[in-house]
């Protein structure tokens, strides 16, 4: 990789300054940016390290829900948000392996939006809100297709948070190979309705499933969703699954999120 | 840039870039080559080691990130006189290795396994060493290994 220079700023303030700079990018747990910049599909000429600051760093619990810090690492949100949010700690628990829920983090994985990501199943199926150094986003507003946010240049999310539903689930079927999601669904059911996002599967990212949600709101049980037919077309497609398979995974894992939650 | 942190529980340095990962830092500034690289590219896990008790690819973990902390690699396994660890010993019971290159990878991936879980299940070691490649396919043997070093009795589990 390019050599760059390293800063290691201790609050939000100083690196949202030394983002401003020519060139610069923000580093949080390097498990996607790293090997992106050995293969020198990225060449940063400055990294802004977001691992020092304390203030983006934990999890804990509000009266807006769960707030989930940007630069915590999954292994962390899986150990600590288990009491409260079962189904997004498990889907932190699942992401990667050990090594790398150690080091990457969720503002990381939200801001990168990989179309195979889990995390961004959570916090659209959530509900979520994404807060930066200088507004809030609603998760809904938030992924704009392909590795592409809302988030302007320099911009940092310095925490997520999730409202808690009545029930919900996490369903992933991994590509064992990378440990993505070839399809992963995550069903929420709050008490004025039921969201399912879906990643992995849509040309344009992560998506939500409006026909299904209708269908849970009325009636939450995998039978519900037995009629409907979600269309291969804007479906991804490649050598692992073809569009019409990963359209048939969205609803037989939407089912067995159902009945896991 | 110079960059100094604990490494098996002394303060140790080298000269950096921006960019130098700390499996360069170990390996090359350090003369530690008991962390391997195996692919590079964050799949392999050979390259394991703990930052501050955490596994981490170290092949993917910036040394200036580190600066600081305390790192433990497979040289600071063995126990103080010398003789191998439970870990360490257990791999050579039940043959948990046969060419060797992810040995170091696997016995820290394992070890940071038993400090947070020190009586696993067998799905457990399995879905916890899943970021560890053994090309050689010898995970029954590695399995075998974590669950005798854990404790349990390794025997009773299916040979296949």
């Amino acid at each position: 990789m390019h050599d760059f220079e390293l800063v290691k700023p201790a609050s939000v303030a100083e690196a949202v300054a030394a983002l401003g700079a020519e060139g610069a990018q923000a580093l949080s747990g390097g498990q996607t940016l790293l090997p992106s910049m050995k293969q020198r599909l990225a060449a940063p000429e400055r990294l802004v390290s977001l691992g020092d600051i304390a203030e983006m760093k934990g999890v804990c619990l509000g009266d807006r829900g769960l707030a989930v810090g940007g630069a915590t690492p999954h292994a962390v949100v899986a150990r600590e948000a288990k009491a409260h949010y079962p189904a997004l700690a498990w889907l932190a628990g699942e992401i990667g392996d050990p090594s790398v829920r150690a080091r990457g983090t969720i503002g990381g994985s939200l801001a990168n939006n990989d179309p195979a990501a889990c995390y961004p199943a959570a916090a659209l199926g959530s509900g979520a809100t994404i807060v930066t150094d200088r507004r809030e986003i609603a998760a809904d507003a938030f992924f704009q297709g392909l590795f592409t946010t809302a988030l302007e240049e320099g911009e940092i999310i310095t925490s997520v948070h999730f409202p808690i539903p009545e029930k919900a689930a996490y369903m992933k079927f991994a590509q064992p190979a990378s440990r993505f999601a070839l399809v992963g669904v995550f069903v929420a059911k709050f008490a004025d309705g039921v969201r399912v996002a879906i990643t992995g599967a849509g040309e344009d990212g992560v998506f939500r499933w409006t026909e299904a949600e209708a269908a849970l709101g009325a009636d939450f049980r995998p039978e519900a969703v037995e009629g409907l037919a979600l269309s291969a077309g804007g479906m991804l497609g490649d050598m692992h699954g073809a569009p019409a398979y990963r359209a048939n995974l969205v609803k037989v894992l939407t089912r067995r999120a159902v009945a896991a939650a | 840039m110079k960059v100094t942190m604990t490494v098996n529980g002394k303060a140790m340095s080298a000269e950096t870039e921006g960019r130098t990962l700390l499996s360069s830092f170990l390996r090359e500034g350090l003369g530690l080559t008991g962390t391997h690289v195996g692919c590079d590219t964050t799949q392999c896990g050979a390259c394991t080691v703990h930052v501050d008790g955490q596994p981490v690819k170290s092949c993917t973990v910036l040394a200036q990130d580190v600066a600081g902390r305390s790192v433990t690699t497979i040289e600071g396994m063995a126990n103080k006189d010398g003789s191998l660890s439970v870990i360490q010993q257990a791999f050579q019971d039940h043959h948990g290795l046969q060419c060797g290159f992810c040995t170091p990878g696997m016995v820290m991936i394992s070890a940071a396994l038993l400090s947070e879980k020190p009586n696993p299940t067998e799905e457990e070691v399995r879905h916890y060493l899943k970021g560890n490649i053994c090309r050689c396919t010898g995970y029954h043997n590695i399995v075998k290994a974590v669950m005798a070093a854990s404790g349990a009795d390794s025997q009773k589990l299916a040979a296949e």
